[in-house]
């Protein structure tokens, strides 16, 4: 995939709930946590807000990968939000595994507010995956 | 309502062959409700196989309409002013009403983008079941409001068969028996004398058995 001088710097997309991730995420800043600025993060009120449309079109413009980050399964906020974004996320890796940009590209993950460390680690390990896996096969001309 | 279910994405990309421009239409109607071809879906179908498209290194333009119903030719209509020369074809995400509708209507290639199923209503969200045959003459009042057309397997009406066990039919154990709800609603009502009466064999030719229907109300036609 790396055929190009410069290094593959992945432009990643986490769609993260309020109650936890995002949370999460200021407590990571807080505790001066480092983890890769390739990620870009999209508050949500809930992960059940999870549009399958707006994964979509994430590919679409360019991401190289995307994930949503809920609360813990029997934690969420509104009750069943999480689970309900597990399910369309589900969804939308077989689309993309259709489509042919592969499901890999998309994960869920589950944490609390109170996990700063967890943020990063997940930041960290979704980065490398992604950085593993290589551009959007969209951005490659005649993939 | 029309229940339908989309086709995979690579059969319609295959469909679809080389186009470069097309016209992505939804219908809001019954596919709407079961959620396979309303505006969410015209939107999501879309952007697929624009990627698809992108991936193979071609370029793909989609225009994305949802008719409020694409079995109506007021509606229908309504898409003119999307057919340009550089439309090379339309894919519809109604049932196979809406897509004969429109390719009845306008001179251009139409391809499904579903599989129409069957007659039936929601269970749960995201459940659906068919509940009724179509079979043009209703017999419901006779059977507490089950219909033995549709959901029994064999469609017998002086049921149950052999093959009803603990009120599961033989054909699959997820299959309720129709028999068995009939029976057991008809006792429920006090009503099970309605089954003492022997039904006659059907006839089918008030169904597809007379071929394509129709139905005329003098009454309200405006011509």
């Amino acid at each position: 995939m790396g055929n190009s001088s410069t290094p593959f710097e992945p432009k990643i997309i986490a769609f993260c709930c309020y109650y936890c991730a995002y949370a999460a995420a200021d407590l990571a800043g807080s505790m001066r946590l480092q983890y890769p600025a390739n990620v870009r993060l999209i508050e949500m009120p809930c992960t059940g807000k999870t549009d399958v449309r707006v994964l979509l079109e994430a590919f679409e413009n360019g991401a190289d990968g995307v994930y949503v980050a809920g609360c813990l399964e029997g934690d969420c906020h509104f009750l069943k939000g999480n689970i309900r974004a597990k399910k369309r996320v589900q969804y939308a890796k077989r689309l993309l595994d259709e489509i042919g940009i592969g499901g890999e590209r998309l994960e869920m993950f589950n944490l609390s507010g109170s996990m700063g460390p967890r943020f990063a680690e997940i930041a960290q390990e979704f980065t490398e995956k992604i950085r593993k896996l290589g551009p959007n096969p969209l951005k490659k001309p005649n993939a | 309502m029309i229940v339908a279910e989309a086709k995979p994405l690579a059969e319609i990309a295959e469909l679809l062959g080389e186009v470069r421009k097309i016209l992505v239409v939804g219908c809001g109607g019954c596919v709407t409700v079961c959620l396979a071809g309303g505006e969410k879906e015209v939107g999501i179908m879309a952007a697929a196989l624009r990627m698809m498209y992108k991936k193979k290194g071609k370029e793909l333009e989609t225009i994305e309409v949802t008719l409020t119903r694409q079995c109506d030719p007021e509606y229908v209509q309504m898409l003119e002013k999307y057919i340009t020369e550089d439309v090379d074809c339309i894919l519809s995400l109604a049932c196979g009403v809406g897509v004969q509708f429109l390719a009845e209507r306008y001179n251009k290639w139409v391809i499904p983008a579903l599989n129409t199923k069957f007659a039936g209503g929601t269970i749960e969200h995201g459940v659906w079941e068919e509940r009724c045959g179509l079979c043009g003459e209703c017999i419901l009042h006779k059977t507490g409001g089950i219909c033995p057309i549709i959901r029994c397997s064999k469609s017998i009406l002086n049921g149950p068969c052999g093959g009803s066990q603990n009120g599961r039919c033989e054909v699959n154990k997820d299959i309720p028996c129709a028999w068995q709800l009939i029976y057991d609603r008809l006792k429920a009502l006090n009503k099970l004398e309605l089954l003492l009466e022997i039904q006659p064999p059907k006839d089918w030719s008030k169904a597809r058995d007379g071929g394509p229907r129709k139905v005329v109300r003098e009454d309200v036609r405006i011509e």
